[in-house]
């Protein structure tokens, strides 16, 4: 016999599989999903959910797609949150201090109560993040939020109101941009395909026999 | 945690570990390749397969599953759409929102065109965002667009178009460089190089990676721009017909809001399929890494409209899905766990093949294993193969789990396996539709001029299997010129009045073949959900 536990999807009880996720367990409980699944393996931050256990005070958040159920565990999804995401062209600006002040100004009212770190579905140190961005300091902020899925419950749970997975997209593409060095063979290569030094050779392979190309393939030399 | 049967096996696995550290398997010969996907891979399983019936690939073969949705019924046979009454009028619609369609949404708004989005779910609920491994671009000294395209092309068995897989290497460093400019954040070295990696089947290190959250680096930087540029993204909306006008040409699509059940119509001159892929149908029972919404809806689409399909028969099952726990049973784990050097080993400890054979090749040869040879694991839901990844700590340091795949220590951790102490087990899992809809180098449908296709929806770019690598690269490649190309022909496109006749002469031609379903067609989403007393 296969092991149930008890779980209330939105307050109502059902008896499901102790080796479910909550996502499985609710299209098990017959649930047709909509809304809160995206790409079911952690990625995408679709399936944000909240939940208690039994006679526990703590209130836990995670991903339904990653989480295994337990036994007295009152779940309710967040299928959308509405953080808040400011426009801006990211050619004119810079990644000076001012940015974050301009764009995100509510960040500065962080009383440091490390409830969005306590939130966090993949373990990052997000009230940390927050005080990189403070500073002007992008690419260590980039860095601790690089594994963000923006999945919001960090700002679900925020008293000042701050929209953190927004606050990380700004600091990586400040850095992928303007502050890690650029790729000088990269540049090189577009412009040798520009220039068309390649054109001629690229042609000579398209019109090779596939008797001729098989016999490239089979003996192309590889780098270790 | 571990079953008593995996840990006597682990032990083997750590007892031949130190010897196997310092040789590398043989590589197959062509010959062995041959016989071995013959034999095992899914592709040659006939009973998997389905001959097509009407329309313009009548006469071969479809995954049966997929057959069976062309063989199904439209959603609007018999509904009273009024095609006057307009909801979204735009020059150039995108159905898709993953990484392809971003690309191509951000190009046209970039060219001044108005564009569109609708997507099923969210924009970027989507493969693109599940991405891992990273992207390819031939950009260093040692490298060439040459060799980029040796290397897809063989991998490919030689199947590839020519004319788009030309495209592919040859505007690869700039899609890179366009990515990195909008701000994604490649692994760089100090001084600005690219680190770059193998993937199975390239014969230089040129894979570019966001460390193992490549799709997902580039999908939310994408997204934030589309976003910027206040390009419409109508979400949990999915196409589920084209629309066509009386001269022939595509003229937008009828929408469903996936909610409240409505349908409304958008008017569009240039339509862009990037609809992305199909694992979601579960081709031969296997599970999948794809996300949710992939269920070939837009071949469905196309098809029914007229276009064409180009290697629909082929589809890549990637050769290490999570085999074990059963709560990610089919999750991917990257092949850059093999890239970093970690081997594929069998219940005994051994080394049974080289770890960076082509895709095709090496999910045949686990199958191989685990069924005529019996040297698989035992699992609960079959079972599996490991992959050595202590190995990766012992090859390169400690710590580099962590920094270079961290999303797969995470997956893994939840369930209390830590990879960088104890190996994994992987089983073939349903990937990537290596074929799709048939374009010309410039992205448009052979049938219908104004209709293009990019993405994982697209047939031909790879042949009939695609390296790690080429499919990130494609949706960039492909989305951006459709967009671009879009833009321009909606210019000089001059619509006529809108129809649904294609899907009632589907209809009859469906039923003059005496082909009857139960099911309508695209599927939008898969049923999961268990409704038993
Ligand atoms: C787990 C995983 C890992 C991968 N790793 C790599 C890698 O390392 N390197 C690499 O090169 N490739 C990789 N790939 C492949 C690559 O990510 C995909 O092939 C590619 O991203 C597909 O992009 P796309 O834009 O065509 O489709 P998607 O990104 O899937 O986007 C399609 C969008 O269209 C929407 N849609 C579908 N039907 C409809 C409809 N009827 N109406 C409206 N919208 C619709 C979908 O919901 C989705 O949002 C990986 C794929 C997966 C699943
Ligand atoms: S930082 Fe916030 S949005 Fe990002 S993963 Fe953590 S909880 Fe989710
Ligand atoms: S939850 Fe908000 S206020 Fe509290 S530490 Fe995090 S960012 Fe600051
Ligand atoms: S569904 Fe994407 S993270 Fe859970």
């Amino acid at each position: 016999m296969q092991k149930m536990v008890n779980v209330y999807f939105y307050g109502k009880k059902y008896s499901v599989p102790a080796d479910l996720t909550i996502m499985t367990a609710m299209e098990y409980a017959g649930y047709t999903l909509k809304r809160g699944c995206g790409c079911r393996h952690g990625f995408c931050g679709a399936c944000a959910t909240i939940y208690r256990i039994k006679g526990k005070n703590e209130l836990k958040t995670c991903l339904a797609c990653q989480t295994q159920v337990e036994e007295g565990m009152y779940v309710a999804s967040i299928p959308f949150f509405p953080t808040d995401k400011r426009t801006y062209d990211i050619n004119e600006i810079k990644p000076t201090e001012q940015i974050m002040m301009e764009l995100y100004p509510e960040i500065y009212s962080c009383i440091g109560c490390n409830a969005c770190t306590k939130a966090c579905t993949q373990g990052l140190n997000v009230m940390q993040y927050i005080a990189y961005a403070q500073r002007g300091e992008f690419e260590k902020c980039a860095e601790e939020s690089f594994d963000c899925v923006g999945c919001g419950c960090c700002s679900t749970r925020c008293p000042a109101g701050i929209s953190h997975p927004m606050v990380g997209v700004l600091a990586r593409r400040l850095t992928g941009k303007y502050i890690a060095k650029e790729t000088e063979h990269l540049k090189k290569r577009v412009e040798e395909i520009k220039h068309g030094d390649y054109d001629q050779l690229v042609e000579q392979i398209m019109q090779k026999p596939i008797a001729e190309m098989q016999e490239l393939y089979n003996t192309r030399d590889i780098e270790e | 945690m571990y079953t008593e049967n995996m840990q006597a096996s682990v032990k083997k696995v750590e007892a031949t570990r130190a010897e196997r550290l310092g040789m590398e398997p043989r590589r197959m010969t062509a010959e062995e390749k041959d016989t071995l996907l013959q034999k095992f891979h899914p592709d040659y399983r006939k009973e998997g397969f389905a001959e097509i019936k009407i329309g313009p690939n009548k006469g071969e073969k479809a995954p049966a599953e997929l057959s069976h949705l062309l063989h199904s019924n439209s959603r609007l046979l018999g509904v009273d759409l009024d095609l006057n009454k307009i909801d979204y009028d735009t020059d150039v619609l995108i159905i898709g929102g993953g990484g392809a369609g971003a690309s191509a949404a951000i190009e046209a708004n970039e060219a001044g065109a108005d564009v569109m989005i609708v997507t099923k779910l969210r924009i970027g609920d989507a493969n693109t965002m599940m991405a891992e491994g990273g992207i390819q671009a031939a950009d260093k000294e040692n490298d060439s667009p040459m060799q980029h395209y040796l290397d897809a092309f063989g991998g490919g068995h030689f199947a590839a178009r020519p004319e788009l897989l030309k495209r592919l290497v040859m505007e690869a460093p700039d899609a890179i460089k366009w990515l990195n400019e909008l701000g994604v954040m490649f692994d760089k070295k100090e001084d600005g190089e690219m680190v770059t990696t193998h993937g199975g089947g390239t014969s230089r290190k040129r894979m570019h990676a966001c460390k193992d959250y490549s799709g997902a680096e580039i999908m939310r930087t994408l997204r934030d721009e589309v976003i910027n540029r206040k390009i419409p993204v109508v979400e949990f909306t999915s196409a589920v017909e084209l629309i066509k006008d009386d001269k022939g040409q595509a003229a937008g699509a009828i929408l469903l809001n996936m909610e409240t059940g409505d349908y409304m119509v958008a008017r569009a001159k240039t339509v862009i399929i990037a609809t992305g892929g199909a694992g979601r149908l579960h081709y031969q029972h296997f599970p999948t890494s794809n996300h949710y919404g992939a269920t070939a809806d837009g071949l469905v689409l196309g098809y029914r409209a007229g276009a064409p399909l180009l290697y629909q028969d082929t589809i890549q099952y990637h050769p290490t899905g999570v085999a074990y726990p059963s709560q990610i049973f089919g999750a991917l784990v990257t092949e850059k766990v093999r890239s970093l050097g970690a081997m594929l080993v069998n219940v005994d400890g051994v080394a049974f093949m080289h770890p960076l054979e082509t895709r095709d090749v090496s999910a045949a040869s686990i199958i191989r294993e685990c069924s005529e040879r019996g040297k698989g694991v035992t699992t609960p839901l079959g079972s599996g193969i490991w992959l050595d990844t202590p190995m990766i700590e012992q090859l390169h340091g400690e710590g580099t789990i962590e920094a270079r795949i961290p999303a797969m220590l995470r997956m893994y951790l939840n369930y209390d396996i830590d990879m960088r102490k104890e190996p994994i087990l992987i089983y073939p899992t349903l990937h990537y539709q290596n074929g799709g809809l048939e374009i010309s180098g410039d992205g448009f449908t052979k049938a219908i001029d104004n209709l293009l296709v990019a993405g994982e929806a697209v047939g031909g770019i790879h042949g009939r299997n695609r390296l790690m690598g080429n499919s990130l690269l494609d949706i960039i490649v492909f989305g951006r010129n459709a967009g671009k190309a879009a833009a321009k022909k909606a210019k000089e496109t001059e619509l006529g009045s809108m129809t649904l006749e294609h899907v009632v002469k589907y209809a009859q031609e469906l039923k003059a073949a005496a082909i009857e379903s139960e099911d309508v067609s695209p599927m939008l989403l898969p049923n999961y959900a268990r409704h038993e007393r």
